[in-house]
């Protein structure tokens, strides 16, 4: 069985990385970051790149830590904790799994950014994008809500069978206003761009996603964490009716429940990633469970975080907004809980249809 | 005893060593579960001479599984969960050495079955309001008072029992805990027929019974800190056992998915794969509460999983009947009978619909978890408390 706990190590790498964004990324600063121009904050992901998490699961003689996606997971835990706005999931993730599924490595490498240019709905087993076609040494076309792509150095393209390597200064940016603007979209289109094929097929992609997946399970439990969090600190503090709200069973219960859904979440968040750093063949059923699961579970988080502060959590200076604008956004990324359900469907034999 | 407890290397040893000298084909079942406990090897955890050696207990599964490859005979656990689940713990914990001796061998080989006389019928989630009273008469207690759901009293050879010893102090000062022999005069057992038509559980009626004072566990009005022990264990015992992937009840119904086409519709296909995905998430759950018990973190969880465990049954087993259709309408047996254990997959779907209605009642309710989850593990507020000063006699009843 799968070790679903944290290891010593993994502790100390989380004690380091919420050091850093305890003193990096306040809420305060995350909420202001969102009314700048730059899409993301380019400091942090700095910082966070010379503390050498942004190349854990590459190999050190490609200039990674040699580590894995275990403890991957564990940043992806503290960047949700922190609506942290940096390409994480999308270039330290995403681009560095289809990197490595493509046996690329000069991008792993090569110290640069690479993102995958699909839509960020985009699911694991689900039907995969189909705007853009390569024709001779170059691509064409367009994809529409492409995750964090301003902080592209090369994008990664599916592409008439392929996946294509693209610059991202020969591609055209449009970006998005996003639900959630500490994950920005820009839609991406390719006017006979530049393009190297670095895989056949769809594998390297499927076999992204569905990694990508797994740690955004993470984040989603580092995020519906905080919401607790949070929800309970403030329940101990108002007063109502002269009683701390926190006292009335009505509160108590859906907070209870919603811990023990998030014990739950952690555990089936674990289970994935361990499956993604092992290479474990119940990777797609493990990546199924996790998203419907832990994306459910965030997304109520969310809401009861906003409902519980009462007025405070409507307003536009109090965090709850930012924990649920990323939480439905992180819900419908990479595949909806219905899509990883009907996933699951055909994974563990319980169709539909005979 | 400077020794070190022994690790997985020594204790493979001792298995094999223990059924080189008791071959398990020609050793009469009984003498071989004893001779099992004195070599240390029932319950490995426990301490040298309780039918332990203090090793961790993590290594138990290990010895269990050495055990049945073997084809030795099992002490029947199913038979004995309250015995094995919360009595021992309890009788180890607060227990003298004469206590532990005379009362755990017995209790591990199945020879003599538990069982729990704690609830009543005015005092059930607020235990600590329990009536029944014990009096110091010398050497002995005399016993009075009702006890209800009193699941498997009539196989019971021995109870644990809480009663009230002094009515002047507040409600939890003043109860004793107390280890009751079920054959006694004075002890009437009553069964309780239940929704399932055949009777778990009982009333147990106590009249002039009189237990030794050797038989008490605990300090006189140390009742209440003895019983959050045995409380504790059961909700570890409940909500913690290892299955694999579609063990339990939804194994079951996807099974039943799998064999009747016909039985499909799309709402029922959303909700077998929600109940799915659930039943995996607190699989994994419960496997990753052992692992942290293993490794030494014994987390708040367990009330987590017990709580889950409930809504999760209680949801496949409906489910169940739906999917059914017609033959959700039938049910096996109503005859009223008294079971020797609980069984929930070798029973009709109907059966396993109402059972599973138990589950977040028994052990404490869902409700009473929630505000221990809410209070103990997340420090909310607790609730308003009229009666926590007020002497036992004063509270109304
Ligand atoms: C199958 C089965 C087996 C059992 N076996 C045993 C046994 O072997 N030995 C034994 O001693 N007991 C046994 N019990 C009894 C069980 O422990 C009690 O039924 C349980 O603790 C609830 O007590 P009650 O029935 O008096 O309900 P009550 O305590 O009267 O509860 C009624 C309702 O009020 C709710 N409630 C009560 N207090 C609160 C509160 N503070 N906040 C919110 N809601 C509250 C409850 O959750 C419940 O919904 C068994 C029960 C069942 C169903």
């Amino acid at each position: 069985m799968s070790d679903l706990l944290y290891s010593e190590i993994e502790n100390d790498l989380r004690a380091g990385v919420r050091g850093l964004l305890d003193d990096k990324a306040a809420w305060t600063d995350v909420l202001a970051g969102t009314e700048k121009d730059d899409a993301h904050d380019a400091a942090l992901w700095r910082a966070l790149t010379d503390m050498g998490v942004t190349a854990l699961p590459v190999p050190e003689d490609l200039g990674g830590a040699g580590a894995s996606w275990r403890e991957t997971a564990v940043v992806m835990e503290e960047l949700g904790r922190a609506v942290a706005a940096v390409p994480f999931l999308t270039g330290a993730v995403l681009g560095v799994a289809a990197s490595q599924a493509a046996g690329d490595r000069d991008l792993l490498s090569g110290g640069r950014t690479a993102l995958l240019a699909v839509p960020f709905t985009t699911a694991p087993n689900g039907p995969l994008p189909g705007g853009v076609q390569a024709d001779g040494g170059t691509v064409t076309g367009t994809v529409t809500s492409v995750a964090d792509a301003a902080a592209a150095d090369v994008l990664l393209v599916p592409a008439s069978g392929g996946l294509y390597a693209v610059e991202a200064a020969d591609a055209r940016l449009t970006p998005v206003v996003s639900l959630d603007m500490t994950r920005r979209l820009c839609d991406v289109t390719f006017d006979a761009a530049p393009a190297r094929r670095i895989a056949e097929g769809d594998d390297a992609l499927r076999q992204a996603l569905a990694v990508g997946a797994a740690m955004l399970a993470s984040e989603q439990l580092g995020l519906a964490e905080r919401c607790l969090e949070t929800t309970v600190a403030y329940l101990k503090t108002r007063y109502q009716f002269g009683r701390p709200v926190g006292s009335y069973q009505g509160l108590k219960h859906r907070l209870a429940d919603l811990w023990t859904a998030i014990t739950q979440a952690r555990a089936v968040a674990r289970y994935a990633a361990d499956c993604a750093a092992t290479g474990d063949p119940d990777l797609p059923v493990a990546v199924a469970v996790a998203q419907a699961h832990c994306s459910t579970v965030t997304v109520r988080a969310a809401e009861e975080c906003v409902q519980m502060h009462g007025g405070i959590g409507f307003t536009w200076e109090h965090p709850a907004h930012l924990y649920l604008k990323r939480a439905k956004s992180g819900a419908l990324a990479l595949g909806t809980p219905d899509r990883h359900r009907a996933a699951l469907a055909a994974l563990v034999d319980l169709p539909y249809g005979s | 005893m400077s020794t070190a407890p022994p690790d997985a290397d020594e204790l493979r040893r001792r298995v094999g060593d223990f059924l080189a000298g008791h071959d398990p084909a020609a050793t009469e079942p009984l003498e071989f579960l004893r001779a099992r406990f004195d070599a240390g090897l029932a319950w490995v955890h426990y301490p040298e001479g309780l039918g332990g050696l203090g090793a961790p207990r993590a290594l138990q599964p290990q010895v269990d599984k050495a055990f049945a490859a073997a084809g030795a005979p099992t002490n029947q656990p199913e038979r004995n969960g309250i015995g094995l689940g919360m009595a021992a713990p309890t009788v180890l914990a607060f227990g003298t050495e004469e206590q532990k001796r005379r009362f755990l061998r017995p209790l591990w080989t199945g020879e003599e079955i538990w069982c729990q006389l704690f609830s009543e019928p005015g005092a059930g989630s607020d235990l600590a309001a329990l009536g029944t009273r014990a009096v110091r008469d010398g050497d002995h207690w005399t016993v009075n008072g009702q006890k209800v759901w009193t699941s498997m009293a009539h196989e019971a050879r021995w109870a644990i029992l809480v009663t009230r010893t002094d009515p002047d102090v507040p409600k939890h000062r003043g109860m004793t805990y107390f280890v009751c022999d079920m054959t006694a005069p004075g002890v009437e057992v009553r069964p309780l027929r239940q929704i399932t038509g055949e009777a778990e559980f009982n009333e147990v009626f106590l009249t002039d019974v009189r237990i030794p004072d050797e038989h008490r566990l605990g300090e006189v009005g140390d009742g209440w800190r003895v019983s959050t022990t045995t409380l504790m264990n059961e909700r570890v015992a409940i909500g913690g056992a290892a299955t694999p992937r579609e063990g339990g009840m939804i194994g079951v119904v996807a099974k039943l998915w799998r064999e009747r086409p016909e039985l499909r519709t799309p709402g029922l296909h959303e909700a077998l794969l929600r109940s799915w995905v659930e039943a995996e998430a607190a699989r994994l759950t419960g496997e990753r509460l052992r692992q942290q018990l293993t490794a030494g973190q014994p987390g708040p969880e367990g009330s987590a999983a017990k709580l889950a465990f409930a809504a999760l049954n209680q949801q496949i087993s409906g489910l169940e009947l739906e999917l059914l259709g017609e033959d959700g309408l039938r049910y096996d047996d109503w005859t009223m009978r008294r079971p020797s254990e609980v069984d929930f997959t070798r029973r009709s779907p109907g059966y396993r619909y109402l059972r599973a209605k138990g589950n977040s009642i028994e052990g404490g309710t869902s409700e009473i978890l929630r505000n221990i989850i809410a209070e103990r593990v997340l420090g909310l507020p607790g609730e308003i408390r009229v009666d926590k000063d007020v002497p036992w006699k004063d509270l109304p009843k």
